[in-house]
């Protein structure tokens, strides 16, 4: 026995962008809900530290300056009209929030207060002290009980559903408390369920950050674009690879090397410890590379920035630093490295989340909307700005949702056997009746995330990506016949973490397929056998497409260049 | 340090269907957390035993439980200061809430107390076409509370709500207090006046265990303490919590000492007959033992008394 479930728009994911795209549908007038593995405030979006930018106008900044730094920020790569829809939106946005309640920091008239983020001149960053995402979750989460948003809570989606004109019809997911399937009818599916960073091992990523949307959807026949643009963000704790907000070194905190020298100034005279995230990384890692290092670490020092400062606005770390690594950020510099952080590929969509194709028609699966870390506009190109993740998330979860809502008034509801449930169910089955042959999903896990980290981190090259191709293929054959030792189906977390493992393998072969085809530098993507960018080949986009068998289909799609000509990129 | 770990674990599906300790040795290191211990313990030794984690630092609240019988994150826990407490390390589910599978509790009913406070700002008036204009420290003010991730552990080891269901609990009036503090918000004395009824505000029996396993220093108690003293403020209408506080202060004021049977008396009521009458029964049951206090007339003030009202007086012209 199957339960099914209709509405207009189901939105997977119930981070930031998914709950921010469910108000906009809920707003726009048709029945919403969505359908998430985690309660809403155990997202990942909590972990956002350090702001959200905006250039506000009414205070004397100005977007065009917001757009350009996205721009440069991304090498490039970013498509410029999504980055302008980004800046102009900024403050609305920014303000929508304000008024739902977010406790932004003020200034002494009361006003919003700002601070400085990587990559950009002026301080044009809005924050919650070092717990922004979490302000901001927490307030979303808040608007979405307000408005009575059913929340399909703890549910696993396994698939996408489409009808018979391969139109998109719902998912299929199962309720993890009670291992019941559900067939979940909708006209438009928004995809929000964010980022991979667990392919890779460390990582700053929670443990749910396991690449489902992304993998559901280039299943079910949407492209996924530039996924080997990988942001590996310059201060992570050495101890776990936890996450040291940006905002430290926006307040003022150095990064040192062995020899207690600020060694940006050899690699972004201007900015510093500001530049933008990919600078940053690569000059610590050829720091510890050539021997300039502390334990395989550089340091971050924020003793000179005071206690006061440090428990008004970097509260959080400080606590965090001090829980994981038993060190005092008033008294002493943390060992820090580069360590992955945020996925810049993803679901290709336009600037509403539609996913889109090249010609604006729908790539795969009409009716499929994507937002947030999920998506790929693309608007942050080859590198993301610090602080421009929060606002992607709102602006274009807002868009996806205003659109979806439209698209699902115009189109039928779309008629879809109940059987399409069994079938789900029957590979599920299959994969918890495997016998246990000694292998063990964690042990491909980490496997894969070892050698994702080693030959697809800050510096790349042909053969090491060939090598981790290699091991990815080894570790598939692995993964069709590993079992899963708890059988129940209660809560049974050993089998969502095999269904994740799948996801991920997913999500891995793509990102060395476009790490591998893409012979040039650019971003986060550095290649030690292509020093350099090279915009006459390589001014595009990478889509790619899955077929039966394993390999994509690839694709190329010009860079949207607006005002904007690609220019040397220094800091 | 080879590590003795007393999990508990409890399976719906197995029959007969009851809770159990299950012991596991591990080798940990002085960095470990309870969470890393709990994952090396699912990832190589029993891949069925069944927690929710996610962020690993403190953030989401997903890996609440009690270890060696305190709520705690067990990804902030260190391994081996619990395992220096009393040579083992015991992990069981949050308490307070029905438990699902090993150390996963059904967190409903939590939310469903958050809910009950309407916990979403609804500001008076106007929206205003910019930000609403708040001070500096109003704003820092909140950000102590709004720290709160929600992850149980206060509700888990509240020891009002282990004798009543009723009380909303201390995540659900922090989050109130997150409110009632916000410049912004327009319903204050609404919010003040459904926290005044049974099963509010005045049910916290201040035992600061909430303050205690709090991983984040939200001081749930302190706030809902903050939430009685503006109910007082704005003058909730009289319950037996406000006028407990009110005429406890007027007695220490008076006689420098608690008159007890008068504390009760006014409280209630002086007539409050019905109420009054139904203490009686405990009241002889301590006369027959010889300890119903003086009361009254009978209850002299203390020498000095005079000293403890200059300090009444001392703290008001602070306030």
């Amino acid at each position: 026995m199957t339960t099914s479930y209709e509405y207009d728009v189901l939105v997977m994911g119930a981070g930031l962008a998914g709950m921010r795209a469910a108000l906009a549908a809920h707003e726009a007038g048709v029945r919403v809900a969505i359908m998430t593995k985690v309660h809403p405030v155990r997202s990942h979006s909590n972990a956002a530290q350090g702001g959200i930018n905006a250039a506000m106008t009414d205070r004397g900044d100005d977007w065009e300056e917001h757009a350009f730094e996205t721009v440069k920020g991304s090498d490039y790569l970013a498509d410029q009209d999504a980055v302008e829809t980004l800046a102009q939106e900024a403050g609305r946005e920014i303000l929508t929030l304000e008024h739902m309640g977010v406790i932004f920091n003020r200034n002494e008239e009361g006003r919003l207060g700002t601070r400085r983020f990587g990559g950009q001149k002026r301080a044009r960053t809005f924050f919650v002290s070092d717990f922004t995402g979490q302000a901001m979750l927490h307030v979303l989460y808040e608007q979405l009980m307000k408005a009575r948003v059913p929340v399909f809570e703890e549910w696993f989606v396994t698939s996408l559903v489409k009808d018979a004109d391969g139109r998109c019809a719902g998912v299929i997911g199962f309720e993890i408390r009670t291992g019941q399937f559900a067939l979940v009818k909708a006209k438009a599916v928004i995809i929000a369920s964010g980022g991979l960073g667990r392919v890779f091992e460390p990582s700053t990523n929670a443990l749910i950050c396991t690449g489902d949307g992304m993998a559901i959807a280039y299943r079910a026949g949407a492209a996924l674009m530039d996924m080997e643009m990988v942001q590996y963000h310059p201060t992570t704790l050495k101890e776990k690879g936890l996450l040291i907000t940006e905002a430290a070194r926006g307040e003022g905190a150095y990064l040192l090397n062995r020899d207690g020298e600020r060694f940006m100034k050899r690699y972004a005279p201007n900015m510093m410890e500001l530049a933008s995230r990919d600078v940053v990384s690569r000059a610590e890692q050829t720091e510890i590379n050539e021997g300039r290092g502390v334990d395989g670490c550089v340091l971050l020092d924020c003793r000179h920035l005071g206690r006061r400062l440090i428990q008004e606005r970097l509260r959080q770390i400080s606590d965090e630093v001090h829980s994981f690594a038993g060190i005092d950020l008033v008294k002493e510099p943390i060992p820090i490295r580069p360590g992955m952080h945020y996925q810049m590929g993803g679901i290709k969509t336009d600037v509403d989340g539609r996913c889109w194709d090249k010609h604006g028609v729908w790539a795969g699966v009409p009716g499929l909307f994507a937002a947030g870390e999920t998506a790929c506009l693309s608007l942050h190109g080859g590198n993301r700005l610090g602080a421009n993740s929060l606002l992607d998330t709102v602006v274009f979860g807002r868009r996806a949702g205003r659109c979806a809502a439209e698209y699902a008034r115009e189109v039928p509801t779309p008629h879809v056997p109940d059987s399409t449930v069994g079938m789900e169910q029957q590979a599920v089955s299959a994969l918890l009746s495997r016998h246990d042959n000694r292998d063990s999903v964690a042990t491909i896990r980490h496997e894969m995330g070892v050698a994702m980290n080693t030959h697809l981190g800050v510096f790349r090259d042909q053969e090491g990506m060939t090598t981790a191709k290699g091991t990815l293929e080894a570790l598939r054959d692995r993964y069709s016949l590993v079992g899963v030792q708890d059988k129940g189906q209660v809560f049974n977390t050993s089998l969502i973490r095999a269904l994740e493992l799948g996801f991920m393998l997913d999500c891995a072969e793509t990102i060395v397929c476009g790490a591998l085809l893409r012979r040039e530098s650019r971003g986060a993507h550095f290649r030690t056998d292509y020093l350099h960018r090279d915009d006459e080949q390589w001014l595009k986009h990478i889509l790619l497409y899955h077929q039966p068998g394993g390999s994509s289909r690839v694709e190329y799609l010009p860079v949207r260049l607006t005002r904007w000509e690609p220019k040397v990129r220094s800091y | 340090m080879i590590t003795t770990f007393r999990i508990r674990r409890f399976n719906p599906e197995t029959s007969p269907s009851r809770p159990y300790f299950q012991e596991y040795k591990l080798d940990t290191d002085r960095a470990d957390t309870v969470l890393d211990a709990l994952i090396h313990i699912r990832e190589t030794l029993d891949e069925s035993l069944t927690l929710r984690c996610s962020c690993r630092g403190a953030i989401c609240g997903s890996c609440s439980m009690r270890i060696n019988g305190h709520a705690a994150l067990a990804c902030k826990t260190k391994v081996q200061v619990m395992a220096s407490e009393r040579g083992v390390v015991q992990v069981e589910p949050m308490n307070n809430m029905p438990v699902i599978k090993d150390l996963v509790t059904d967190m409903a009913g939590f939310w469903n107390k958050v809910r009950q406070v309407q916990p979403w700002l609804q500001p008076a008036g106007q929206e205003p076409e910019g930000e609403y204009l708040a001070s500096s420290e109003s704003m820092n003010h909140l950000t102590g509370v709004m720290g709160c991730i929600m992850c149980g552990a206060c509700v888990s080891d509240c020891a009002a709500l282990e004798v009543d269901e009723r009380f909303v609990g201390p995540a659900a009036l922090a989050k109130a207090y997150r409110f009632v503090a916000d410049p912004r918000d327009g319903a204050g004395r609404s919010r003040l006046l459904a926290l005044n009824e049974p099963g509010g505000m005045w049910d916290c029996t201040r035992c600061m265990e909430c303050i205690e396993v709090c991983p984040k220093s939200v001081g749930a108690m302190d706030r809902i303490m903050s939430l009685r003293s503006r109910g007082i403020q704005v003058d909730v209408p009289s319950t037996c919590g406000a006028r407990h506080a009110e005429v406890f202060a007027d007695l220490i004021y008076r006689k420098g000492r608690l008159d007890e049977p008068m504390l009760a008396a006014r409280t209630f009521g002086l007539r409050n007959f019905s109420r009054l009458l139904s203490l009686l029964p405990m009241v002889l049951r301590a006369f027959v033992r010889g300890k119903v206090p003086k009361s009254g007339p009978f209850h002299r003030a203390i020498p000095g008394v005079e000293k403890m009202r200059r300090l009444f007086q001392r703290m008001e012209e602070r306030l």
